[in-house]
């Protein structure tokens, strides 16, 4: 059966979506990313759709599903690369992705990852991190 | 085109795409016109097993667009006011299907018989 490898990268998954998914594809993402997660003990989970040129409400919810899966494992989301033209449509359709973090590219959301991480472990004396910094 | 099961949506998603950069239609509605799409033949796969969909292409003065007619034999919807609402779902989703759907396309229009099926017909035109 087709499934979507995760990569890993220190504390981190990487998932890179390349390809249309369908919806046995996404579930399946869904449970190994889930499983992965607490195999690997990962922190953070990265997901790239900037291939991705759909996103209905199908695939949101999935999206959506990940980051609370992964919340509740102790690992945070991030999701980058999403197309403008998704964005768009995502928030006509009444979707916008609430408790989802995002960031621009693979790149900025390492960053944030990176700085969700590193604020957990010290005393939380700041209410807002600077994430772009 | 007859869609039947969960692989069907992909290459049918692709079909709306081709006749959807026939006419030069923006990424921007494509992308609209798609998702559109993809959540209406989702519902049909999820309530009534299936169905048929009709692609064409139709002009209205200069203007051309993209014409999707879903027709189904499912159990067809008792209240279509409160399925148009947002967040209203028989089924356990999120209720954005038929909402949001409307929302991204020019034209919308439902049609359903209790027992025998629902039909609806959405146009995106190209510049709209």
């Amino acid at each position: 059966m087709d499934r979507i490898p995760i990569l890993r990268m220190g504390h981190f998954l990487l998932v890179t979506i390349q390809v249309d998914l369908y919806d046995r594809l996404a579930l399946n993402l869904e449970a190994d990313l889930v499983q992965m997660v607490s195999k690997t003990s990962a922190q953070g989970v990265l997901i790239d759709i900037s291939a991705v040129s759909i996103v209905d409400s199908f695939m949101g919810r999935i999206i959506g599903n990940i980051a609370s899966m992964c919340k509740i494992m102790d690992a945070h989301t991030v999701v980058v690369g999403m197309q403008p033209a998704v964005a768009i449509t995502l928030i006509e359709l009444g979707l916008p992705l609430k408790g989802v973090y995002t960031a621009l590219d693979v790149q900025k959301g390492m960053n944030l990852l990176t700085s969700m991480i590193g604020s957990q472990g010290e005393d939380e004396d700041e209410e807002e991190d600077d994430f772009d910094s | 085109m007859q869609v039947e099961k969960d692989q069907d949506v992909v290459p049918f998603r692709n079909r709306v795409k081709e006749f959807a950069v026939k006419i030069k239609m923006g990424l921007v509605n494509q992308t609209k016109l798609i998702t559109a799409a993809s959540e209406l033949v989702r519902n049909m796969l999820k309530y009534a097993n299936g169905g048929e969909i009709e692609i064409e292409i139709i002009s209205r003065g200069r203007d051309n667009g993209v014409k999707l007619t879903f027709k189904d034999k499912g159990p067809g919807i008792l209240d279509i006011k409160l399925a148009m609402q947002d967040g209203y779902s028989t089924g356990k989703s999120l209720g954005l299907g038929l909402p949001g759907a409307k929302r991204l396309v020019s034209e919308f229009d439902i049609k359903s018989i209790l027992g025998q099926g629902t039909t609806i017909t959405v146009i995106k035109w190209a510049n709209g």
